[in-house]
């Protein structure tokens, strides 16, 4: 930026106050959850974790996400390609109303469903004399989870399937390759590190989504109860330990979606490096 | 194998790009789309190609109408402006590309395979250059993997757009003599498009001139150079 060079004090303040406020803001409270998770001992962590609730609240988590993940990495690529690839009228709005579930906020996004699909919703009566509940059961998590993280993989998509435009696939097709043949031969070794770091951003909240979830959950325990709620629940009946045990999970489950992460950033980059040097 | 279009008239919303242009490529022939930029010479290429569909018009090739059929079924062979080369395969898996997407049925053996991409490679004088990815290559050598890759199919036709469009000077002068020489061993139906009206006249048997979406003079280059058949064409030819 500008021509003189920062005193060294000024670069000493400046790096040290930004390093103090991260281990304060981002690093003190993750470990915090850790040291709150085992203050009872390994045993005490390792009862909390294995509770009835807290395994059934876990496997409908991954279950949630074992669902909404795959959906949303179809739909996200879909939309990458109609976005980054073609013109067509009302595109820029399309564009727009994918930035929908992060504008909106999810305790909003959690009672649209309820609007929708609860016992005096538009569909629910419909639904419920057929015997579908989707309020309070698995299917409505399914749904709120599928809207709040919808944009994840779109986005990081659309700008790189834009940017790279549509001449190696036209080479592709000019060569005689197909749809299928085109997209996993051409495109996708194209986009595979945006989107998998699409997919982890995807999966991490997938996992921690907490409001529209409980708006739609009914909190059920051993049914309808996501980790997320299962540690609020807890938390709300004064078990600390046990509450943080079970938040240690979904810890860990942010800090393996940070290192993929940064692991797929990096090859990124690389790529992209290699690309810059190799241009004339 | 002949390309003929016939009376191909293309609308971009209310820009007119091609306006009832009907142009035959005898077999064997070298033909230049020779015109301004916007002069709709691109979009008649693609047309030919398959990659965009013309609004009335057909297009056949060998006498065969094949404006319906998919680009993918064309066999056409097409050189891009800027190569589109996969970046992420090697030069030898670009070229390779074309016969190992073939339906199981009709795709050589891996053998097979290897001795025409090293045949191509060699052809184009880049068979030291195989595991380079298209990121190391210099302009003129993507250029030339480009012309490989379109060759591997054993294309009826070779359409090229710009071929020497984002090359220097020097490069440009050596490609076009070597494209020429290429073109006179193998014969093969050649249409490329171009702006430079000398890159035209000193490369191809004939010229088609286009001007705002419409042929304005289809000739030799002599022709074009002593009879030039509107105020249009010597005004190109003379300020270009």
């Amino acid at each position: 930026m500008s021509a003189r060079p920062a005193s060294p004090f000024a670069r000493f303040a400046l790096v040290s106050s930004a390093l103090v406020l991260v281990a304060l803001i981002l690093v003190l409270p993750l470990i915090s959850v850790f040291i709150e998770a085992f203050r009872g001992g390994v045993q005490a962590w390792f009862e909390a974790v294995s509770h009835p609730d807290a395994v059934a609240a876990l496997k409908l988590t991954l279950w949630v996400a074992a669902i909404v993940v795959p959906v949303n990495v179809i739909l996200g690529v879909v939309a990458g390609w109609a976005l980054g690839k073609f013109e067509f009228p009302g595109r820029s709005l399309l564009i727009t109303l994918i930035d929908l579930p992060f504008a909106v906020s999810p305790v909003v996004a959690g009672l649209l469903f309820i609007l929708l699909f609860g016992r005096r919703g538009w569909f629910g009566p419909w639904l419920g004399d057929r015997g579908l509940e989707v309020i309070f059961a698995p299917t409505g998590i399914i749904l709120a989870t599928l809207f709040v993280t919808f944009p994840f993989v779109a986005r990081e998509l659309i700008p790189l399937m834009q940017s790279s435009g549509n001449e190696e696939e036209e080479a592709a097709r000019v060569l005689g390759a197909g749809f299928f043949q085109t997209f996993f031969r051409v495109t996708l070794p194209n986009i595979k590190w945006a989107l998998l770091y699409g997919i982890i951003l995807c999966t991490a909240r997938a996992v921690g989504e907490f409001g529209a979830v409980s708006v739609v959950s009914g909190h059920i325990r051993g049914q309808t109860n996501t980790l997320p709620l299962e540690v609020e629940i807890l938390y709300n009946e004064y078990r600390t330990q046990a509450a943080f045990s079970v938040a240690s999970l979904l810890a860990c489950v942010a800090l393996v979606a940070l290192v993929v992460k940064a692991l797929a950033r990096k090859y990124s980059n690389e790529r992209h490096r290699n690309d810059e040097k190799g241009v004339r | 194998m002949s390309i003929e279009v016939r009376g191909i008239s293309k609308q971009f919303g209310t820009h007119a790009a091609l306006d009832g242009v009907s142009i035959l490529v005898e077999p064997g022939e070298f033909v230049a789309l020779l015109g301004p930029s916007g002069s709709g010479k691109t979009s008649l290429l693609r047309i030919i190609a398959g990659l965009e569909q013309p609004d009335a018009g057909s297009v056949h090739f060998h006498g065969e109408d094949a404006t319906a059929r998919d680009a993918k079924d064309r066999k056409v062979g097409f050189v891009f402006q800027h190569y589109a080369l996969f970046g992420r395969m090697t030069v030898f898996e670009n070229v390779a590309f074309g016969m190992r997407v073939k339906p199981r049925a009709n795709r050589p053996p891996e053998s097979e395979i290897r001795r025409k991409v090293e045949e191509l490679l060699h052809l184009v004088q880049l068979d030291w250059m195989q595991d380079r990815l298209p990121s190391e290559l210099s302009g003129g050598q993507r250029q030339r993997v480009a012309l490989a890759r379109a060759l591997a199919v054993e294309p009826r036709v070779l359409l090229l757009d710009e071929p020497f469009g984002s090359l220097d000077a020097k490069v440009r002068r050596e490609l076009r003599s070597w494209l020429r020489r290429l073109h006179d061993e193998i014969h093969l139906t050649s249409l490329f498009v171009t702006h430079d009206q000398e890159e035209a006249l000193q490369m191809a048997d004939r010229v088609v001139l286009l001007h705002e979406g419409r042929i304005e003079q289809i000739g030799t280059p002599d022709e074009i150079r002593s009879r030039p058949a509107s105020y249009f064409v010597r005004e190109f030819l003379e300020i270009s």
